[in-house]
């Protein structure tokens, strides 16, 4: 822990380790640098790790206009209040997972920056939690790409029903995930850390048939 | 499997992504210290069992992870309609 800012008896502490240590995603174990290197680079399926970025699970009052002016401020992004709606720039993406949460994700070492930001400037009843840890985010692309989703969950991923920066949580194979389209052959997943290494085995026996490519 | 409307969702989804929580809209005491024994008793273990209109408590699990509440025929298992807590269902046993 590096810093811990106190905000008027709000406490953020830095939840990123000091310099000299490295930080391991929950996919750290499987090598996907490696793989990307050694394994095939053509398929059908390609799978991307974003390792170590910055997770904040906002809860907030849609309803209150200063909260949302205040979010529009601080993230640049207006807050998405319709259900299963995404809003992101070149910095962050936020998310909608219920009325009254939101998943906002940044490059991992701006983390605790928009969190202080958030507790000096954020008015109301509000909880910002930095959840970076408990997930790490996989990018499934390629012309396979929605066959694997197909596999694995039990959603509709016709572009009518599911179009780009649709976010939905749904259960992926006997975990969850929380999917959000970024193109029509290119889905993100948010998944649990401590499922990380099951779906990565499913990803591989779900992709194998159409070839998978690791990328880094 | 059920296809079920999320209210909060505003869409339909697979019933595995659901959990039923059993009857919907019961009151609890307002002073459970002035509860007789038969009062208590009746708010925590008494359920109804009906045959034809029931309303539930459901959440949506694995989505927003809400409660709602449903309206349900027992006998044909016909979801009739799905509504927010708090609001009040359209189709009851007695309409």
């Amino acid at each position: 822990m590096s810093e811990v800012i106190n905000h008027n008896g709000k406490i953020v502490a830095d939840q990123r380790p000091a310099d000299d240590i490295a930080g391991q995603s929950p996919l750290h174990h499987a090598d996907l640098n490696s793989l990307a290197s050694q394994g095939p680079q053509t398929g059908g399926v390609t799978i991307q790790e974003r390792p170590l970025q910055g997770l904040l699970n906002l809860r907030c009052n849609k309803a209150d206009k200063k909260q949302v002016t205040a979010v529009k401020k601080l993230l640049g992004v207006a807050l998405p209040c319709d259900p299963l709606s995404s809003a992101s720039n070149d910095d962050s993406v936020i998310r909608w997972l219920s009325p009254d949460e939101w998943l906002v994700s940044v490059d991992g070492a701006k983390a605790f920056e928009l969190e202080a930001a958030f507790q000096a400037n954020m008015p109301g009843h509000y909880s910002l939690v930095n959840v970076s840890g408990g997930y790490t985010i996989l990018e499934i692309s390629g012309d396979h790409a929605v066959d694997v989703i197909k596999k694995s969950a039990p959603i509709d991923v016709h572009q009518s029903s599911f179009p780009n920066d649709k976010v939905v949580s749904t259960v992926f194979a006997k975990s969850g995930a929380i999917i959000r389209r970024i193109a029509e052959d290119h889905f993100e997943l948010i998944i649990r850390r401590s499922f990380a290494d099951y779906l990565w085995i499913w990803l591989q026996d779900a992709s194998r048939e159409y070839g998978l490519v690791v990328k880094r | 499997m059920l296809h079920i409307f999320c209210p909060h969702c505003a869409e339909y989804r697979e019933e595995e992504e659901f959990h039923s929580k059993g009857q919907a809209h019961l009151a609890r005491p307002l002073d459970p210290e002035a509860c007789s024994d038969a009062e208590w008793g009746e708010y925590l273990y008494f359920r109804k069992n009906p045959r034809g209109i029931h309303h539930e408590l459901w959440i949506h699990a694995a989505g927003c992870r809400k409660f709602f509440n449903m309206t349900r025929d027992t006998v044909t298992y016909e979801i009739k309609e799905t509504y927010k807590i708090g609001e009040k269902p359209s189709v009851t046993a007695q309409s």
